[in-house]
C-alpha cells in the first residue's frame, strides 16, 4: 500500500529550493473576506483559480462568476433515456417478443407498466447525476498538488482558501499576492508540486 | 451571520454556540479512538443475533420454506410481514434527507446522515425476505430481473411483484447514491484528520479526492438538490408499490384504494419511531447531545403523532368502507380482524399505533427521553403488528371456510425476525464506528457566522 503524502511538514520539506511554485494558496478565516477575495480575483480576469471551502458558502458562485451547473440537463436527459428504455423493455417484450395475454388485458396495457416507467426514469437519472458529480467535480483522482501543500486539513476543517494557478495568463506572483492581501488574507503559501505526485494510484 | 442566525434561532437547534472545530472533534472522535467497552458489548450481542439470522436462512435453504409457519390459506407469512416492516423503516431516512431538505427544514441536518444510513441498512434487511421466500435465493436474480427463461419468456411486467423488484432495487440504489454523495465532504474531513496511513488511505479512496473546490461545490449542491428531487417521489412510490402487492390482489382486506397513502404514512410513522429509538442511544453512546438535541427529538415526536393520526384515520376508514361497500365478505374480514382469532394482534396494533402515541400531545413527554422512549418502542412493535394484521388476518379466513386455518410462526420465523434486527443493528453499529454519524459539512454551513454577512442568495 502506498502511503499518500499529505503531511504538511514532510511535503514542504521535500520541496527543492528551485522548484517553481504551481501557484499561490491564500487562506482565509472568515467567509466575508473570502467572498471579497473571490470578487477581486474574478475582476482581475483570472481563469485558472478556485476557492476551497469546508462547506458551500452562500454567494460564492456569484463572487467567482461561475455559470450554473449543467447537471440538471444531464439528469433530465438520463431520466428520459430511462423512460424510453422502460417503454421499450415492457412494450417490446410484452407485445412483440413473446406476447402473453394475462387477465384478458390488451397486450399493450401501458397503464400497468407505469411503475416501471417511473422507477427506471429515477434510476437512470440518479445514476447519471452521480456520474456527473464525479465528472464535473473532477473526483476519482488520487493526487492533486493541493493535497500536498498541507492546506487540505484546514480546508476540510474550518478555513477557506483561494488558489491561484501560475499557468493562468493573468498570473504574476506579485500581482497575485497583492490581490490576496488586499482582501484581508494573512496566510499566503506557495502551491508546490510534490515529488511523490506520480506514486499514487492514477 | 445575521442570515444564518435568523434561520437557526427560531428553532434554537443547538443548546450551545457550535463552532466548526468542535463539530469535527465531536463527530469524528468516536471513529478515531478505540471503541468503548459499551460498543463492544453492543456489537457482540447484535452480531450474535445476526448469526441467528444466518442460521435461520441456512435452515430455510437446506430444509425449505416448509420450516416456516406458512400454511395453505396463509401463503404469505412472516417473510412478507418483515419485508414490508423493514422497507417502511427505511422511509424516514429518505423523508428526512429529501423531503425535509426540499422544504428547507434546517433541523434535518443533525439527523439526516444517521437516518439515511438506517434507510440503506433497512432496505438491505428487507431485500433478504423476498429472496429467501423464493426458496432458492441464488437463482432469484434470474426470476426477478428481466431475463428470459428457457422458453424465452420474460417476467410479467403487469405483476405488482415485478414492480416491487424495480421499486425496491431503485430505492436501494438511489438511497445509497444520495447517502454517498452527502458523505463525500465528510469522508474528506475524515481523511484529512486521519493520522494512521492505512486509515488515511481508506478514507482517501472513499472520498474520491474531494478537495472542497467551490467549482465542485457548485455542481455538488445542484446534484444534491436533484437527488432530493428524485428521492421525494421515489420514496412515495416505493411504499405505494409495496402496497400494490396487496391492493392489486382481489383478497378482501387487501383490495382497497386507501392502501398507497396509508402505507406511506405508516412507513414514515414507523421509520421516525425507529430513528428516535436508535438516535437516542447513539447520541448518548457518542456524547452528541449538544448536536442532536431535545429539540430534534421533539420535532420527530411531532411527526410521529401526525403520522399516528394518519394511520389511525386509515384504520377507521377501512372499517367504514367495509361497512359502506355492503359487500358481505368485506364486512366479515374486518369484523374478523377486530373480533376474530387474531383480535389480540389487532388490538396490540391499535393500542401501540393510535392510542399510546396520543401521549405525545404533552410537551413534557415529547421532550423527556425517558418518557418518550417507551412510546417509540411501542410504535415499532405496533407497526410490525400492523403488517402482521394486514397479511395474516386477511388470509387466514378466505372465501372457503373448509380451508380456514390459524397461522403460527415457527422457531425459524422467529429466528429470521430477531436475526434481521441483529443484522440491521450490527450494520448500524459499524456505521457509527467508521463513518461520520452527522453531516459535518452541512452542520458547519448552518452554524452561526458560517455564511457571509452580506449579499449572496439565501440558497
Amino acid at each position: 500500500m502506498t502511503e499518500p503524502v499529505n503531511n504538511t511538514a514532510t511535503a514542504t520539506a521535500t520541496v527543492k529550493e528551485n522548484t517553481t511554485p504551481l501557484g499561490l494558496v491564500g487562506l482565509y478565516d472568515d467567509p466575508d473576506s473570502l467572498v471579497r477575495g473571490a470578487e477581486a480575483v474574478r475582476d482581475a480576469g483570472y481563469k485558472h483559480w478556485d476557492c476551497h471551502t469546508p462547506y458551500p458558502v452562500h454567494g460564492l458562485d456569484d463572487a467567482m462568476g461561475l455559470k450554473p451547473s449543467p447537471i440538471p440537463y444531464v439528469t433530465i436527459s438520463a431520466g428520459f433515456i430511462g423512460l424510453v428504455a422502460a417503454l421499450l423493455l415492457t412494450g417490446l417484450l410484452s407485445v412483440w417478443h413473446y406476447p402473453i395475454r394475462i387477465g384478458g388485458k390488451p397486450l399493450w396495457s401501458w397503464q400497468a407498466f407505469v411503475p416501471i416507467y417511473f422507477e427506471l426514469f429515477v434510476l437512470f437519472a440518479a445514476l447519471a447525476t452521480m456520474g456527473s458529480v464525479i465528472l464535473f467535480c473532477k473526483l476519482g483522482r488520487w493526487h492533486s498538488p493541493l493535497h500536498d501543500t498541507g492546506v487540505m486539513p484546514e480546508i476540510t476543517g474550518n478555513r477557506f482558501a483561494i488558489v491561484l494557478e501560475s499557468r493562468d495568463a493573468a498570473y504574476s506572483e506579485q500581482d497575485a499576492r497583492r490581490l490576496l492581501q488586499s482582501s484581508g488574507c494573512g496566510d499566503i503559501r506557495p502551491l508546490v508540486a510534490c515529488e511523490e505526485e506520480d506514486d499514487g494510484l492514477i | 451571520m445575521s442570515e444564518s442566525r435568523s434561520v437557526l434561532s427560531p428553532l434554537g437547534l443547538f443548546t450551545t454556540r457550535v463552532d466548526a472545530r468542535r463539530i469535527d472533534e465531536d463527530v469524528y472522535r468516536p471513529a478515531e479512538s478505540f471503541p468503548t467497552g459499551r460498543w463492544w458489548a453492543a456489537i457482540s450481542v447484535t452480531s450474535l443475533l445476526a448469526l441467528v439470522f444466518v442460521i435461520s436462512v441456512g435452515v430455510t435453504v437446506v430444509r425449505g420454506i416448509g420450516t416456516w409457519g406458512n400454511n395453505v390459506p396463509v401463503g404469505w407469512g412472516w417473510a412478507i410481514v418483515n419485508f414490508v416492516f423493514w422497507i417502511g423503516i427505511g422511509h424516514a431516512g429518505t423523508l428526512i434527507s429529501a423531503i425535509l431538505f426540499l422544504l428547507r427544514q434546517r433541523w434535518r441536518t443533525g439527523i439526516a446522515r444517521f437516518a439515511e444510513a438506517m434507510t440503506i441498512f433497512a432496505v438491505i434487511c428487507a431485500m433478504q425476505f423476498p429472496l429467501i421466500h423464493t426458496g432458492r435465493p441464488w437463482l432469484a436474480m434470474f426470476w426477478l430481473i428481466p431475463y428470459p427463461n428457457g422458453q424465452g419468456i420474460y417476467q410479467n411486467f403487469r405483476s405488482p411483484l415485478e414492480w416491487d423488484v424495480f421499486a425496491v432495487s431503485t430505492y436501494g440504489i438511489v438511497s445509497f447514491l444520495f447517502w454517498f454523495t452527502g458523505l463525500l465532504p465528510d469522508l474528506a474531513s475524515a481523511r484529512d484528520r486521519a493520522v494512521h496511513p492505512v486509515r488515511k488511505f481508506i478514507y482517501g479512496l472513499l472520498s474520491l479526492g474531494w478537495n472542497g473546490s467551490n467549482r465542485g461545490w457548485s455542481h455538488y449542491e445542484k446534484a444534491y438538490l436533484l437527488f432530493a428531487g428524485l428521492s421525494t417521489p421515489l420514496v412515495l412510490s416505493v411504499h405505494s408499490i409495496v402496497s400494490f402487492d396487496f391492493a392489486v390482489a382481489v383478497i378482501p382486506g387487501w383490495h382497497t384504494t386507501i392502501f398507497p397513502p396509508y402505507f406511506v404514512a405508516g412507513a414514515i410513522f414507523s421509520g421516525f419511531a425507529m430513528v428516535a429509538t436508535l438516535i437516542i442511544i447513539m447520541r448518548k453512546m457518542f456524547r452528541l447531545q449538544h448536536l442532536i438535541t431535545d429539540n430534534h427529538l421533539e420535532l420527530m415526536n411531532k411527526i410521529i403523532i401526525v403520522t399516528s393520526m394518519m394511520v389511525g384515520y386509515a384504520y377507521a376508514m377501512e372499517f367504514f368502507i367495509a361497512w359502506y361497500s355492503g359487500v358481505a365478505v368485506e364486512r366479515f374480514v374486518f369484523l374478523n380482524r377486530a373480533m376474530g382469532p387474531y383480535a389480540w394482534a389487532y388490538w396490540i396494533m391499535v393500542t401501540c399505533n393510535v392510542i399510546v402515541p396520543q401521549l405525545l400531545w404533552f410537551k413534557k413527554i415529547r421532550r423527556t427521553v425517558l418518557l418518550m422512549y417507551p412510546i417509540v418502542l411501542l410504535v415499532n412493535v405496533g407497526m410490525w403488528f400492523e403488517r402482521f394484521v394486514i397479511v395474516v388476518t386477511s388470509l387466514h379466513r378466505d372465501y372457503l371456510p373448509s380451508s380456514w386455518d390459524y397461522f403460527k410462526p415457527t422457531m425459524v420465523d422467529v429466528g429470521l425476525l430477531a436475526g434481521s434486527f441483529g443484522l440491521f443493528l450490527t450494520m448500524m453499529l459499524l456505521f457509527c464506528r467508521f463513518l461520520p454519524t452527522i453531516a459535518t459539512a452541512e452542520l458547519k454551513a448552518v452554524a452561526s457566522g458560517a455564511q457571509p454577512s452580506r449579499g449572496g442568495s439565501h440558497d
